[in-house]
């Protein structure tokens, strides 16, 4: 396994609101994931890990502190930038699978694809064989609706796999599944790790989902409270 | 740059396509529109060309003269005298250059032969208006000077007339009831057919002095509400036109300091009154067909607008996999462009086919304008962009996060 930094956090600060109605939800967060670790992201509702993955996924900047991913200053990034970023290293997929209603599969695989200007022939193939990896060759032709919720998910899974980015987030990804499909989904994420050596960070407050990564990240009040190795 | 905005069109007709029936109802404003000011256009075009050949076609050397000042529907005319006897004779003789010079007095009567009635307009004037307006003969003969004076009780028909009071019967030498008097039909017209003004041989003519006395049963001096005058070839209209408001401005006894109470056209002027008229309707109504086309603009902007917020979660997930806000901004803006060009082309094609249907009902040529339907096109076009930026902007302003928390 590659030991390089991926992640370095340093005195990460985040807050929101000012004066008075401001509320801190990070106090200080220092953190190295290095490259190929699967994390998992514990806390309870309003510890700030929902916070955290968002700074660490770019979708938000920090309010102080410094935030490296590959040694790219992501908090000196503006809105583009970071959506270039997302574009082409990051991908995500979520609690509430996220896909385009009304939309085939495939077509919701591509769409990633359809940003980074890959032509339509490409797209289609690339799309097709993620869906294949996910085991819904079948049903690319189905649109989320006429699909189960773990099948959505592994849309979602590889429509954030089709670029094959580096690092992958995964915000409560079983949260709407029972548990048999709940294990499948994890059964793809840790290949996905292990296989193809992407890092994961995923956010849960489930124990068992969370016995899946190696390392776990316990937050508290904004704080990182504990973090252990599983194995 | 390119591939972006060819990315945002292969986006924004996926996400058109996926929803046609919504698509269809914003863009029902735009079609509604543009379909409207085509027609109205095209079809106001025909109808000035259709008043414009209809008077040329009267020849160039005609010149009307009216009480009140100007002609058409802004004329001013309350309270003022009619001509006399008097003013006719005086520009023949003190005009130089008239060929002939017709008064013209109109009524409208009832005019009856056997079980066949009709109602209409008649003139009483002089043979020279024959000269004047080119009729031809079909039938019989012209009343003459002599007629004029005895006031005889005949008169001259066109044939519509004909058509409306004689089947098969030859009219000529028929007495017909015109009003309170009979007459006898002593010649028919030659047909001249329905172009613009209406229908020009709906026409039945009689002495000037048979109207008064016959018909009327009143001798007022001041009674001709129009003089048409044709000039002799070679002779200048404006120089013409002076002369004759030289004449009546003395026998009226105007003051150098009061401006003309009658008005003199010549056919070029007379043109181009009636066909200002047309535009000025035309005009109109076009106005009132590009309010609905601002309307449905309107209509696509609250439908944009709506399905941004609507759409919010999915703007979400394009910003979280990597679309950046101009994307989005581009994305909104294309599916706006589209949607009312789209509309705009329907609108044009059913404007043609309106136009191709009503053209010959209302009997004017369907003269296909390449401008109005590039501007309407590009108008609609237009509309896109100007209202659809305002949705376009506040999709691309959401933040990726709330966009994804949103219900």
């Amino acid at each position: 396994m590659n030991t390089k930094s991926l992640i370095h956090l340093e005195g990460i600060h985040k807050i929101y609101g000012e004066g008075d109605a401001s509320f801190e939800a990070l106090k200080g967060i220092n953190l190295d994931i290095l490259s190929g670790e699967f994390v998992a992201i514990m806390g309870p509702s309003g510890s700030g890990k929902s916070t955290l993955m968002n700074l660490l996924g770019c979708l938000d900047r920090p309010s102080s502190g410094s935030y490296r991913y590959e040694g790219i200053h992501v908090e000196s990034l503006d809105k583009t930038q970071r959506s270039l970023l997302r574009r082409y290293a990051l991908g995500f997929i979520f609690q509430g699978f996220n896909l385009l209603a009304r939309t085939s599969a495939v077509e919701n695989v591509e769409l990633p694809l359809l940003y980074r200007g890959i032509g339509r022939r490409k797209r289609r193939q690339l799309a097709r064989e993620a869906l294949d990896s996910v085991g819904l060759a079948d049903k690319e032709r189905n649109t989320p609706g006429e699909l189960s919720g773990g099948q959505q998910q592994r849309v979602a899974i590889a429509r954030a796999m089709v670029t094959q980015p580096r690092t992958l987030f995964a915000d409560e990804p079983t949260g709407n599944l029972d548990s048999k499909t709940t294990d499948e989904i994890m059964l793809s994420l840790t290949r996905l790790n292990q296989e193809q050596g992407i890092t994961i960070l995923m956010v849960t407050h489930e124990e068992d989902v969370a016995q899946f990564a190696g390392r776990q990240i316990h937050v508290l009040d904004g704080l990182i409270a504990h973090d252990q190795q599983n194995h | 740059m390119f591939a972006m905005i060819n990315n945002a069109f292969s986006i924004a007709l996926k996400e058109i396509r996926r929803n046609l029936t919504r698509a269809f109802l914003t863009v029902l404003g735009i079609i509604i529109g543009v379909s409207s000011v085509v027609t109205m256009v095209t079809l106001g075009e025909g109808t000035t060309e259709a008043v414009k050949s209809q008077i040329s076609s009267l020849g160039s050397n005609l010149l009307m003269v009216r009480p009140g000042a100007g002609f058409g529907p802004r004329s001013r005319s309350a309270g003022v005298p009619d001509f006399t006897e008097a003013d006719v004779d005086a520009l023949l003789r003190q005009v130089p250059g008239i060929a002939a010079v017709a008064p013209v007095r109109n009524t409208s009567t009832s005019a009856i032969y056997r079980e066949n009635a009709r109602m209409g307009g008649v003139t009483g004037t002089n043979p020279g208006w024959f000269e004047i307006n080119n009729w031809t003969l079909e039938s019989g003969r012209f009343f003459t000077d002599d007629d004029l004076k005895k006031g005889a009780a005949v008169c001259v028909i066109g044939q519509t007339v004909v058509d409306d009071l004689f089947a098969d019967e030859d009219p000529i030498g028929k007495k017909i009831r015109v009003g309170k008097a009979s007459v006898e039909v002593i010649g028919t017209l030659k047909e001249k057919g329905q172009v613009g003004m209406g229908d020009q041989d709906d026409t039945l003519v009689v002495p000037l002095s048979t109207l008064r006395r016959r018909l009327l049963g009143q001798t007022s001096a001041h009674d001709i509400g129009m003089i048409s005058i044709s000039a002799e070839d070679g002779v200048d209209s404006d120089w013409m036109i002076e002369n004759i408001e030289t004449v009546l401005r003395e026998r009226r006894n105007l003051q150098d300091n009061q401006e003309n109470d009658f008005s003199v056209m010549d056919t070029r002027q007379i043109a181009e009154t009636l066909s200002s008229s047309t535009q000025v309707m035309t005009t109109l109504l076009a106005t009132v067909s590009g309010v609905s086309l601002l309307v449905g603009g309107i209509g696509i902007m609250n439908i944009m607008l709506v399905s941004v917020t609507e759409r919010t979660r999915e703007i979400g997930i394009r910003l979280a996999i990597g679309a950046t806000a101009k994307e989005v901004l581009l994305q909104f803006l294309v599916e706006a462009i589209t949607l009312s060009s789209v509309g705009g082309a329907m609108g044009i094609v059913l404007a043609l086919g309106f136009c191709t249907l009503l053209a010959p009902m209302i009997q004017v040529n369907f003269i296909f304008n390449t401008q109005i339907n590039i501007i309407a096109f590009i108008f609609s076009a237009v509309v896109g962009v100007v209202f659809g930026f305002a949705p376009a902007r506040r999709a691309a302003s959401l933040d990726p996060i709330d966009a994804l928390r949103h219900e």
